[in-house]
Formats: structure tokens, sequence, C-alpha cells
């Protein structure tokens, strides 16, 4: 697929999980700021589901299976937001930590995406 | 009004550590089930016993979230008990794995403890029974 994104999203993924990691350490919930940063990488998941999309439209395959891919597309783009919602209702460390482990998932979905698309 | 009262009546087990808990459940039970659909639905005969163990994993895993998500001191207990039953999956499994390779053509979530999932698999057992043994409803 299209490494570049895909090591951004990784990237991105784990700089927010570091960030949202020490918003726990300090005993802070997630803020303004670190919405805008779920936001961002999520922003960066959804393109990469887009352009994995059209890859598999425009007849190219992924080694290991369409189905796999797109599971973990959609489950990638899901990982960040889904933890932002749930750190929305625990206004405590917890809800950071929640969310430096959702973007921890998804840096390891991106690793699983490059294996399974076959790079 | 309605959650003060359901507040007071059943234990909740998503707050602070447990939220945490319930993510990585949420998230192993997503994984785990999806693998495990896939797997049955599209090779099955390859590795009949390595496919059963994904789906008794799967089921485990997504019963835990629930009963996490319930909360109250029945779900409490049962979850303690899965969590349990889950640890000794994920070591007896884990073990079989590395004793006997040649019985699991294709890999489980609990194969060699859990490796493939970072560990998590034998990880989250352990937290979710201190967390449950914690939050115990005196």
């Amino acid at each position: 697929m299209l490494d570049a994104l895909t090591v951004a999203v990784g990237v991105a993924a784990l700089a927010l999980a570091a960030w949202c990691g020490l918003a726990a350490f300090r005993d802070q919930p997630t803020k303004d700021w670190h919405f805008i940063g779920m936001a961002v990488v999520t922003l960066l998941a959804a393109a990469q589901m887009v352009v994995g999309i059209v890859q598999l439209v425009r007849g190219e395959e992924a080694e290991q299976g369409t189905a796999i891919f797109l599971s973990y597309l959609i489950g990638s783009a899901l990982a960040v937001p889904a933890a932002g919602f749930l750190s929305l209702a625990e206004r405590t460390r917890w809800g950071s930590a929640t969310v430096a482990a959702g973007a921890i998932v998804l840096a390891v979905l991106e690793v699983r995406l490059h294996d399974i698309w076959g790079g | 009004m309605a959650e003060t009262a359901a507040g007071t009546k059943r234990t909740k087990l998503v707050k602070g550590p447990g939220l945490l808990l319930v993510w990585l459940y949420g998230v192993m039970s997503v994984g785990a089930v999806s693998r495990s659909v896939y797997q049955i639905l599209t090779d099955f005969g390859s590795a009949p016993l390595a496919h059963v163990l994904s789906a008794v994993a799967a089921v485990v895993y997504a019963f835990i979230t629930y009963t996490l998500v319930r909360g109250g001191e029945t779900a409490r207990k049962a979850a303690l008990v899965c969590c349990a039953a889950e640890l000794a999956g994920v070591v007896i499994v884990g073990t079989w794995t590395v004793l006997e390779p040649s019985a699991f053509p294709d890999s489980t979530v609990w194969s060699a403890y859990g490796k493939g999932y970072i560990f998590i698999p034998v990880l989250l057992p352990v937290t979710g029974m201190l967390w449950l043994r914690r939050s115990r409803s005196s």
C-alpha cells in the first residue's frame, strides 16, 4: 500500500500514545489539545482506509487476502476515536491511559496492515 | 436520576482502571471474534483444533467484556471466574503450542502465551482479577 502513509499513521499513533501516556502519568484527564491530536490521527487513519479501498477497487490485491486487509483497515480507523469516546466519560488519568492504549493498538495494526498488504 | 439509581444497585466496574481494562477486553474481543469467524468460515478443516480454541477464546473475551460493562456483584463474580478460566486457557494452550507445535498448523490467540498479541492475553486476566477483587462491594 502507500508505505509513507502507513509509516505516518504509525508514528502519529505512537506520538499520541506517548502524549496521552504522559498525561496519565501526570494524573491528568484528556484535554481539548489531546482531542485535537486524536482527530489528526483519526484523519490520517481514515485517509489510509480510503486509499486502501481505492487500491482494492483498482484491482490490486493484498497478499494475505482482501477480507483480512479490509477488516484491519476498518479497525485501524476506529481504534482511536473509540478510545477517545470512552475517555470523554472518564475524566481521570485512566481516560488518558485508555487513549494511550488505543493509540498503541493502532500502531500495532499498522504493522500488521503492512504485512497483510505484503510490503 | 436513572444513572444514580443504577449506580446504587450495581457496582460500577467501568471506572478508573476498569475503563482501561474494558477497552483492552473490547479490543481483544473484536480481534478474537473476527479472527475466529474468518478462520472457521475460510479453512476450518486445515487446523480444527486451533480454530476451535480460537472460538473458545473469542467467546470468553466477549463474555468478560459484557460482564464488565454490565457491572454488579453477580457480573463481577462471573467475570472473575472467566478471568481465571482465561488465564488457565492461556497457560495450558500456550504451553501446549510451545511443547507440540505440530498440533497447531495455524496459530490461535493464545499461541505461545499470546506472543502475537504482545502478551496481552496473559497479562489481561491477571490485571483483570486484581481489579475485580479490589472493586468488590462490601
